[in-house]
């Protein structure tokens, strides 16, 4: 990219250092943006970007270190200043208020309190410029709830420029985009680049940093390690630097499965809203054996992961653990069989975001293990949440820290900690990379493969299908409720499991593969 | 039909409005904290300390618009203690406003028995008359149930326009509607939560402190301690009627207010000698839980209310 003009700092970070509690999230950053740049800023889940970015932009205040805008030092946390003084932010998660239209959304805060009248017609036509000009397509009287995800990234985006932002930092734009607006979102931004503004853009998607960026700049456990040219590097470096030492995808060792421990067949189950229900399935989860699930979502992946959960019951066919069949099915006795569960949104049903760490992670035993005659027995609780840290490697303050605090990546540990410390006989893995850095990924995919080395029956659920294939010992796909007969590994090519994804291939009711 | 006698009668209606007009200040008042994001069960003892504190400043040889003004100020005051603990300090409204409720109310008695301390009966003070509108009140059946009310009633109607225009028409209104949507948002497009939160709680705890005033300013000449009698709980309940929306909650205040006239009118009819006087003065009430039933199905609760905000936290 063109227009570079290094001799021009626009921004310049000086050793800003932020501490929460015991845990420095940035150390010492010191870093100068030029006119017409894109910098990206990689690292992992937890690495400190976003904290960094909202120093810059004022909603934290660092405890050391001074960032200036254009030669002038900018207060510490005050938005306002830095928006006046140009910079533009784009958060992760949108900072919008979703019973208001567009153009209320933009024009807050930049019209002064104390003016007597919303000027709303001069606030839509410039809204409409900036839209065409950016191709930010986005029609000003909608309300934000009502618009899609990408929509409402093109909403904060046009935040910025409204406001005259010279400056945009973008935190992960690309987290919650398809590839189309991804595509589009960049053509956005090479034309902000036009038009002399300078970008930083947060991400840990290699490809796209090396799309977009002049530089890289790479963040380790708070602190800057590299800085690089993006010409002068290529992907494998950026992800060796990014997690410090070189971590590979674990190797699966051959193995011979063991016994059936979890057997359906012929089952139906309930539609869930609009998604389909288990139609007639018939499906074998054995010791020692990781099963793939692969299909497009909402297809009753959620049907079935609620089915060995516990949560819904089958509507017909049979349904056996280990030989027996399943009667009053139930969360509670899911758990007694030994089904460990990693659910799908670790948020919303994994974890208490505002439990600590150590009732997080007794979530499940508490009343079994730990509690006697009706008291909790917090002392051995805590214990075991210590040990947990430790063995699962979760980075955070303490056991005492509400989970909320944590990063996704860390999070996603500490369950897999609860979930694989009870030794489980089934294991039921719903989406358990999903939003993980490498680093994390590859962590949670060696564990798993391990507890399947271990005997464990494990069933991986997944929309990834190179997740699915590197994973798995034997693969289904499931389609509207339906489920393909059983495929060793290596047998199918990916576009194969992409007809059956499809829909194609299911005969009737039967199985004619 | 007796009932629709009661109902064609321009008196009925007059006095309907003259009931609901409290209703209209601490409504709106309650209004503006919610929209912020701030819910304020202040407003019983908030009420009260306005009813006493305007009556009083005219026993004491104000005009009557400065006994209004000191209403107000005295809301303002207690609305900037309840602003401090639920804002910035983000402690639980409930607990704020119950805890406030009863402050101010304890103190209101307290205050009375100090100024007044020998008295058996309060004494009385030239309150606001019938100011009846030229032109206007001439109107039949419009003019004496509307424009024939006194200064205060006008001003609650008043208020209801300024609340809106200020609320849908203003940058401010826009500022104080995003605050009890989205703080996040109104943050980081450079705004303060937290002033905003504060101002809308003080105004419109300055609001209901005029609702008190007007029961012992217009509505009456006198103060009595179980005056306020639930009205400020009636009010939370009109914001919820009204889906947070000031045009329909002066509907229900002025539906609620025609409920409690109906019901001391029908005490006096056929049907008062056969039903006990006490299923009378339930029904205003009753009617109000179905009409809340029927209207708050579908509205939309500030989406941040009783939310605290604390900037800088993850």
């Amino acid at each position: 990219m063109s227009g570079v003009d290094s001799a021009q700092p626009v921004l310049r970070l000086q050793n800003i250092t932020k501490r929460f509690g015991p845990v420095t999230a940035n150390e010492a950053v010191t870093f100068d943006l030029a006119k017409g740049e894109v910098i990206a800023l990689l690292g992992e889940n937890g690495a400190g970007k976003t904290t960094l970015m909202n120093i810059l932009f004022g909603q934290y205040t660092a405890d050391e270190g001074q960032v200036s805008v254009f030669g002038k030092p900018l207060p510490p946390g005050n938005p306002r200043a830095a928006l006046d003084a140009g910079v533009g932010m784009v958060h992760q998660h949108f900072t919008l208020a979703g019973n208001l239209t567009v153009w209320e959304n933009i024009v807050l805060g930049a019209q002064p309190l104390h003016a007597p009248r919303l000027r709303a017609g001069a606030a839509k036509a410039k809204i409409r410029a900036l839209s065409e000009e950016f191709q930010l397509k986005v029609d000003p009287d909608a309300k934000i709830s009502a618009l899609t995800v990408g929509e409402r990234q093109r909403v904060e985006i046009l935040k910025a420029l409204y406001r005259d932002a010279r400056i945009l930092i973008l935190d992960e734009p690309t987290a919650v985009l398809t590839p189309q607006e991804t595509d589009a979102l960049f053509a956005t931004l090479r034309k902000a680049i036009d038009l002399g503004l300078s970008i930083v853009f947060i991400s840990h998607k290699l490809h796209e940093v090396m799309a977009i960026s002049n530089r890289v700049l790479v963040l380790r456990h708070g602190k800057l390690v590299a800085e690089r040219a993006t010409l002068d590097t290529d992907r494998a470096e950026l992800s060796a630097l990014m997690v410090g030492a070189e971590t590979s995808a674990p190797e699966l060792s051959r193995a011979t499965p063991g016994a059936p421990l979890l057997s359906l067949a012929q089952l139906s189950t309930p539609p869930i809203g609009t998604a389909p229900g288990l139609r007639k399935i018939d499906l074998t989860l054995r010791a020692g054996q990781i099963t793939g699930l692969a299909g497009v979502s909402g297809n009753g992946q959620a049907a079935l992961s609620d089915l060995i959960s516990g949560l819904v019951s089958p509507q017909s066919g049979t349904f056996e653990i280990a030989g027996s069949p399943v009667t009053g099915w139930t969360p509670r006795t899911a758990i007694a069989q030994g089904i460990a569960r990693i659910p799908e949104d670790r948020h919303k049903t994994g974890t208490i975001a505002d439990f600590d760490l150590t009732e997080n992670t007794i979530l499940e035993t508490y009343a079994t293990q730990f509690s006697k005659r009706g008291w909790m027995n917090w002392r051995g609780a805590k214990a075991h949440a210590e040990a947990l840290i430790k063995t699962y490697d979760v980075r955070c303050s303490g056991p005492d820290a509400r989970i909320r605090l944590l990063s996704g990546g860390n999070m996603q540990k500490l369950i897999l900690g609860r979930v694989l410390e009870n030794a489980p006989r089934i294991i039921l893995a719903n989406q358990p990379v999903r939003g993980l850095d490498i680093g994390a990924v590859n962590y949670v995919h060696g564990r798993l493969a391990a507890a399947r080395d271990a005997g464990a029956a494990v069933l991986l659920i997944s929309e990834d299908l190179d997740e699915i294939m590197r994973l798995s010992d034997v693969i289904h796909v499931i389609s509207d409720g339906r489920l393909s007969p059983e495929f060793a590994r290596g047998t199918m090519q990916p576009e194969q499991l992409g007809v059956w994804m499809a829909g194609d291939g299911f005969e009737g009711e039967n199985h004619a593969a | 039909m007796e009932l629709f006698e009661i109902l064609t009668s321009a008196a009925f209606w007059a006095a309907a409005i003259r009931i609901a007009s409290p209703l209209i200040f601490a409504t709106m008042g309650e209004l503006i904290c919610e929209r912020a994001g701030v819910l304020n069960l202040g407003i019983e003892g908030i009420m009260v300390a306005g009813a006493f504190a305007g009556w009083i400043a005219v026993w004491a040889g104000m005009p009557l618009w400065g006994g209004v003004s000191v209403a107000f100020m005295v809301g303002m005051g207690l609305g900037g203690i309840h602003s401090i603990l639920s804002v910035p300090f983000g402690l639980s409204q409930h607990v704020v406003g119950i805890g406030l409720t009863l402050l101010a109310t304890s103190a209101t008695f307290y205050t009375y028995r100090v100024m007044l301390p020998e008295v058996s009966t309060p004494p009385k003070i030239d309150a606001f008359q019938p100011f009846p509108i030229p032109i206007l009140s001439d109107i039949p059946f419009f003019g004496p149930a509307l424009f024939q009310q006194t200064a205060l009633t006008y001003l609650a109607f008043i208020l209801v326009g300024v609340v809106s225009f200020t609320l849908y028409r203003t940058p401010l209104g826009l500022a104080v509607r995003a605050a009890g949507e989205s703080p996040a948002a109104v943050a980081a497009q450079g705004l303060s939560v937290t002033a905003i939160r504060m101002g809308a709680v003080m105004v419109g705890s300055g609001c209901m402190a005029v609702g008190g005033a007007f029961l012992t300013m217009s509505a009456f000449d006198s103060f009595f301690f179980d005056m306020v009698n639930g009205r400020g709980w009636i009010c939370i309940a009109l914001v919820v009627f009204g889906a947070w929306r000031p045009g329909k909650a002066l509907f229900g205040a002025i539906l609620f207010a025609a409920f409690d006239a109906l019901q001391i009118r029908l005490q006096q009819t056929g049907i008062g000698a056969v039903v006990p006087y006490q299923v009378f003065l339930m029904m205003p009430y009753i009617l109000s839980i179905l009409a809340l039933i029927a209207m708050s199905r579908r509205a939309e609760v500030p989406a941040a209310l009783m939310v605290p905000f604390n900037k800088g936290e993850r």
